[in-house]
């Protein structure tokens, strides 16, 4: 969990700040996203660097499933008779809704990839023209679209403030001042990349980005 | 769940005397008193093992059941009681659960392996102040098995981080200090508990204030134990 968890957020801080380069202007933006498929070049073809890193990720992601499935399955196997009178756990709600955010966290990745990426269901959908395919999404028209991306940013936010020190935990953080540490960092690092994600979407709302 | 009705308590009668009311009480009407595991009642042995209200151990932090007083709760308050929910810990009886889990993990690993004899000179082996408190405060664990009863996992981890740390922090216990958490870790996945998550439940319920971060000492001395393994 903590290894692939720790490789998704890597990737999850280049993501944002590739995002953030909307706000340099259409021609940066789309000269950014042209540029990842020459990564490595001319080493490697153009886009095998992305094909190599979506291999990565793919691995990560399934390598995280798994291991969540095999913990969920074990702990309903540990407790098969419920208690009767329980109380919510003190713990916090991050922590609480690590799998089912889990599972909203991968639906929308889903629908993120067919709507940014192969672009099936983005209203301008058109290759290489990133900044208005964005920029169309996020249309006041389609709030619907930003309601559902502002929720699923803010369950990763949830997802990564108790993963982010559960991993450093399980990597072997053994002290209570690192433990308080971990976990204002785990919040610090949540709190940037839900900024940092949903400041797309809003600008485009406020028409900053048109 | 059945309900009982407990009429004159004294609120300074422990929560196992006011068990103990309702028995007699029980015994007399001759009906079958309740069961439950109680030894020492001075909060030391960890038989006693109650989910109180959906807590393990009750509402007050860090006390065992038989050190938890009636002056906590309200008159006429209905208090579930059931007793640690988990498939490593089998219901024998009522409130009684058979912890010989616990036992499989300690003897999986929970020892140091020395010559018995006469007690050796009490300085002949140093040990730095800051690992005697640390070892110390692990070896408080009386091993009641509420952090499994309140982990949301139905995990030991805590409870096996206690033993690994208490006997780790030890010069006595480096020669076995690898094995010695691959094993136990073994055994307790063996016994059917589940695995941790780091939600930190059992240590808001732990009865001697264990500390979560012993669970990452944990962690990284299994990781140092595989990879000296190899």
């Amino acid at each position: 969990m903590a290894v692939t968890g720790i490789l998704l957020v890597l990737f999850l801080f280049v993501h944002m700040i590739g995002n953030l380069k909307i706000f340099f202007g259409a021609e940066t933006f789309d000269h950014y996203a042209h540029w990842l498929r020459t990564i490595g070049s001319p080493l490697l073809p153009d886009g095998w660097y992305l094909w190599i890193q979506r291999g990565v990720l793919t691995f990560a992601v399934v390598g995280h499933i798994v291991a969540a499935t095999i913990l969920a399955k074990r702990a309903r196997q540990a407790r098969p008779v419920k208690y009767a009178h329980r109380p919510k756990v003190q713990a916090s709600y991050a922590a609480r809704t690590m799998r089912w955010g889990g599972v909203i966290i991968l639906l929308f990745v889903i629908y993120h990839i067919l709507d940014l990426t192969t672009l099936n269901l983005n209203p301008h959908g058109v290759h290489g023209e990133v900044y208005r395919n964005v920029a169309e999404d996020f249309a006041p028209s389609r709030w619907y679209v930003t309601l559902f991306y502002t929720l699923s940013i803010v369950a990763v936010g949830f997802h990564l403030r108790h993963g982010l020190w559960s991993a450093v935990r399980t990597l072997g953080q053994q002290t209570a001042k690192g433990e308080w540490i971990a976990r204002v960092s785990a919040l610090v690092i949540s709190v940037v990349l839900v900024v940092g994600y949903l400041s797309v979407p809003f600008a485009v709302l406020a028409g900053l980005v048109d | 769940m059945v309900t009982y009705d407990v009429k004159d308590i004294s609120p300074d009668a422990s929560f196992l005397e006011m068990l103990d009311v309702l028995n007699e009480k029980l015994i007399l009407d001759g009906d079958d008193p309740i069961a439950f595991d109680h030894d020492c009642r001075e909060g030391i042995c960890g038989m006693c093992s109650m989910v109180i209200d959906g807590v393990a151990h009750g509402p007050e932090k860090a006390t065992t059941t038989c050190q938890l007083h009636m002056r906590h709760f309200s008159d006429g308050d209905v208090i579930d009681v059931e007793p640690w929910r988990a498939a490593a810990f089998p219901v024998i009886k009522d409130l009684v659960v058979d912890r010989t889990a616990f036992d499989k993990i300690i003897q999986a690993g929970g020892y140091i392996t020395a010559p018995t004899g006469a007690a050796p000179e009490a300085h002949a082996t140093p040990v730095p102040k800051k690992d005697a408190d640390l070892a110390f405060e692990a070896a408080t664990c009386i091993g009641c098995g509420a952090c499994v009863a309140a982990c949301p996992n139905g995990s030991s981890m805590l409870f096996t981080a206690a033993k690994v740390a208490h006997l780790g922090l030890m010069p006595q216990g480096q020669p076995e200090r690898d094995t010695r958490v691959i094993d136990m870790l073994q055994a307790q996945d063996d016994a059917g508990f589940g695995g941790c998550t780091n939600m930190g439940e059992c240590a808001q319920v732990c009865p001697k204030g264990i500390p979560l971060h012993l669970i990452g000492r944990l962690n990284s001395d299994y990781r140092k134990a595989l990879r000296n393994k190899g």
